[in-house]
């Protein structure tokens, strides 16, 4: 219970971003809608239309939504300048918005249309123009309702915000990814507790102001909206009344246990040489490379297949020190990033399998697995199966499974100790190969690259030299059975250690 | 003679194959009290929509003190002409003062306190009700705020669309005098729209007769009673001779 405490106690500055980021949506998101509203109480096919796109916004998943703005804003760059941010609050605001456009359009749709026809001629006929229409009569009878849609769209809103997250955003979903990463239930529902709880604060807020435009009394309504504007105040002066940072060194993580705690590595080793630092975790792989092409990001760890296969589009599988070459040459022609140097380990892709089950189907190699792979059914989180590194095995094996499953990665290794999986697609470096007993099959045709762990550098950061000069201990210091320990020691299910614990221990096995 | 202060000429209202009003001709005298009669859908409240612009006529054209109505600026057009509405038309989130302020108030003008009062006198209503709101009333003391928010703005025309509907017989009775009272005092000219024949014969000056859209009938009250304007006419005098006959013979 004193965990739960803490947890929720160390969610303010995620709450206060969170707040700043659902409030700046819904009033976006008030903003188009109100004025579209009027528009299309004064012509059906624009009512129609705008309707329809706000119905179809909404079957977008909310994390598809977020994650289709960095293209688009990325695209965009070409007409607003390289400055226009790609990641993090941009991208969130207006894909948060287009969310709550729904709600608020269709019931101040709804409540045009049912005004009363009578009162509007009167409203007509005793001379009102077009403005005092809407000032006097419209809005005033049609607030109620329009309320009654903020209310709608500020709880959906609060929710998806916790998505943000993924796009490189503060937010109270930050505990509930990293806490899903790691099995850290107190994590997850410490961010779902404050995130449900704000939601129920804002609905409850909104619902007086909704009571007060309904019942017409004007303290309430007042008094709600006072309430409502001191919130977001103080949410801002949380998030900003600390100073600039202007400055800050953004790292980037990928949405798993090593990226987090290699991220908060770089960053006490940043922040002992005075850097300033800010996390972008949770980021998706391509996304995350991206990111730093862009600048969004300063620096990140990514692996050499990854960028091989998934950015260089390459099928071919040259030797280690080949493919590191060629990849540092590619990034500085075509992104203009610097690949600083290995870290020393490498986080392959294996199949990874039960040591019962290896030594009862008498499995050695992939080429075993192909052999009985009809009757077995593999794992393996979301990426994998999209990603050309399984294509590539499963054309070199010709592997045929019975099923094939998504899991987070986390849960992945449940799955294979309840026997969900027989086969999972693990990562080598990670802690849970060795404490689960598990056996990673050879890979006799090198179908999988190399994935050795890569420091890269924003073009920016890269001419940054005191930074350079700060990350390059870094260089060559982590080896794979460090990497494991450290990665273990936030995964395993008892006593687990927070990242920045693990970094710091890490480190220190290190010897930075 | 006096001048006419309204006139409809070659007016017509075609809704797709409806013609809610079919080339119709008509002149109104300044100070004149003129009561429209006729069935349900004949075309009374759509003619008297045409006059303030809530109805644009397809063809033909109104003028109201001389000039087309088509040329003046709307919302000036509107303040000078007290209407009131068939369905009432009170704004439901304003106060029987606000609701009656509301002509002065669009013309940047604060209606005083006891001139409020007196308009809610006017139609019998007690001054205490100046801070109801219109889903306190009844249905009867709506249409008389309906009337009070009608005269607010001191028009020179009052075009009433059925202004007594939901009254008691007593009450409308008294209004219906009132009313005409008003309309002298004012110096007002008023055209109203009502269903009960009997109530035109005795408050009006001049009685028209609609039907499908066009004025089968304009005669004084005295030469109605006397027989004229043709069928459909006299088949409304009918309701009220008939009933005051057999009102008589109860009596005898
Ligand atoms: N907006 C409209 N659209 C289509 N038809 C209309 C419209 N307004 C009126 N009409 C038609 O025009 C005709 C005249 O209507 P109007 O309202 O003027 O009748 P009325 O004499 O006032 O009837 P009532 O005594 O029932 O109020 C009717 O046939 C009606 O259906
Ligand atoms: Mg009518």
């Amino acid at each position: 219970m004193n965990g739960m405490w803490d947890a929720l106690t160390g969610l303010g500055d995620q709450l206060s971003a969170h707040v700043i980021l659902s409030a700046a949506a819904i009033a976006l998101g008030i903003a188009v809608a109100l004025p579209l509203a009027v528009w299309a109480s004064r012509s059906e096919k624009v009512a129609r239309a705008s309707l329809a796109f706000a119905s179809l916004v909404q079957t977008i998943p909310a994390l598809a939504l977020l994650a289709l703005f960095f293209p688009i804003l990325l695209s965009l760059r070409a007409v607003f300048g390289e400055g226009l941010p790609t990641l993090g609050f941009l991208p969130a605001l207006l894909a948060l918005a287009l969310y709550a456009l729904l709600p608020i359009l269709r019931n101040a749709v709804t409540a045009q249309a049912n005004l009363d026809p009578g009162v509007m001629e009167a409203a007509a006929g005793v001379g009102m123009n077009f403005r005092q229409r809407l000032l006097l009569v419209e809005a005033p009878l049609a607030a109620p309702y329009i309320m009654a849609g903020i209310r709608t769209a500020a709880v959906w809103t609060i929710g998806a915000a916790t998505l943000a997250t993924t796009i490189g955003q503060k937010s109270l979903g930050d505990p509930i990814f990293a806490g899903l990463q790691t099995q850290n239930w107190v994590l997850v529902l410490a961010g779902c507790i404050a995130s449900a709880g704000l939601a129920l604060v804002a609905d409850t807020l909104l619902g007086l102001i909704e009571r007060g435009f309904r019942e017409r009394r004007r303290g309430l309504w007042l008094g709600g909206l006072l309430v409502v504007a001191l919130g977001v105040i103080a949410a801002l002066f949380a998030q900003f009344g600390g100073g600039d940072d202007e400055d800050r060194v953004v790292i980037g993580a990928k949405g798993f246990s090593e990226q987090y705690i290699l991220a908060r590595l770089i960053g006490q080793q940043l922040e002992a040489e005075g850097f300033a630092v800010e996390y972008r975790d949770g980021l998706g792989s391509a996304v995350a490379h991206s990111a730093a092409a862009s600048g969004d990001i300063d620096v990140y760890v990514d692996y050499t297949g990854t960028i091989w296969t998934n950015q260089m589009k390459r099928e071919d599988n040259p030797p280690r020190d080949e493919m590191y070459a060629q990849i540092v040459e590619w990034e500085t022609e075509k992104t203009g990033m610097q690949v600083l140097g290995r870290l020393g380990f490498e986080n392959a892709y294996g199949f990874a399998v039960r040591t019962e089950t290896m030594q009862m189907r008498g499995l050695e190699s992939i080429e075993d697995l192909a052999n009985v792979a009809r009757e077995m059914t593999v794992g393996g989180d979301p990426e994998f199966f999209e990603r050309p590194e399984w294509i590539a095995v499963r054309d070199a094996y010709g592997l045929r499974f019975a099923e094939q499953r998504n899991f987070s990665p986390t849960f992945m290794y449940n799955a294979l100790q309840s026997g969900e999986a027989d086969v999972i697609g693990a990562y080598t470096s990670d802690g849970r190969i060795e404490a689960d007993d598990l056996f990673i099959l050879d890979d006799p045709r090198d179908a999988f690259p190399n994935y050795d762990a890569v420091l890269l550098l924003s073009p920016e950061a890269s001419r940054d030299e005191a930074l350079v000069g700060a990350l390059r201990p870094i260089i060559d210091s982590i080896d794979v059975a460090a990497m494991r320990e450290a990665n273990y020691s936030v995964d395993r299910e008892e006593d687990k250690l927070s990242f920045d614990e693990a970094a710091r221990r890490l480190a220190e096995r290190a010897g930075l | 003679m006096p001048e006419p202060v309204l006139t409809f000429s070659g007016v017509s209202k075609a809704y797709g194959p409806t013609r809610a009003i079919d080339a119709l001709d008509l002149a109104i005298e300044a100070g004149s009290f003129v009561a429209l009669v006729g069935a349900s859908g004949s075309g009374k409240s759509t003619l008297l929509k045409t006059v303030n612009r809530l109805v644009e006529p397809t063809t033909g054209s109104v003028t109201f003190d001389g000039d087309d109505v088509a040329g003046l600026p709307l919302a000036g057009l509107r303040r000078r002409i007290g209407y009131v509405f068939q369905s009432i038309g009170l704004f439901p989130h304003m106060s029987v003062a606000e609701n009656i302020a509301i002509g002065p108030r669009l013309a940047g003008e604060r209606l005083p306190e006891d001139r409020i009062g007196k308009l809610l006198e006017w139609v019998e209503l007690d001054r205490e009700m100046v801070d109801r709101m219109p889903d306190e009333l009844s249905g009867g003391q709506r249409q008389r705020v309906g009337v009070a928010r009608a005269l607010a703005a001191e028009p020179q025309l009052l075009l009433m669309d059925e202004p007594f509907g939901a009254l008691d017989p007593v009450t409308r009775d008294a209004l219906g005098e009132r009313v005409r009272k008003l309309h002298e005092e004012l110096g007002l000219t008023t055209v109203m729209v009502t269903h009960d024949m009997a109530e035109a014969l005795l408050l009006a000056d001049r009685v028209l007769v609609m039907d499908a859209g066009r004025i089968v009938a304009d005669e004084t009250p005295q030469s109605l009673v006397a027989g004229a304007g043709g069928e459909i006419a006299q088949a409304l005098v009918a309701v009220p001779r008939h009933q005051a006959e057999r009102l008589a013979e109860l009596s005898a």
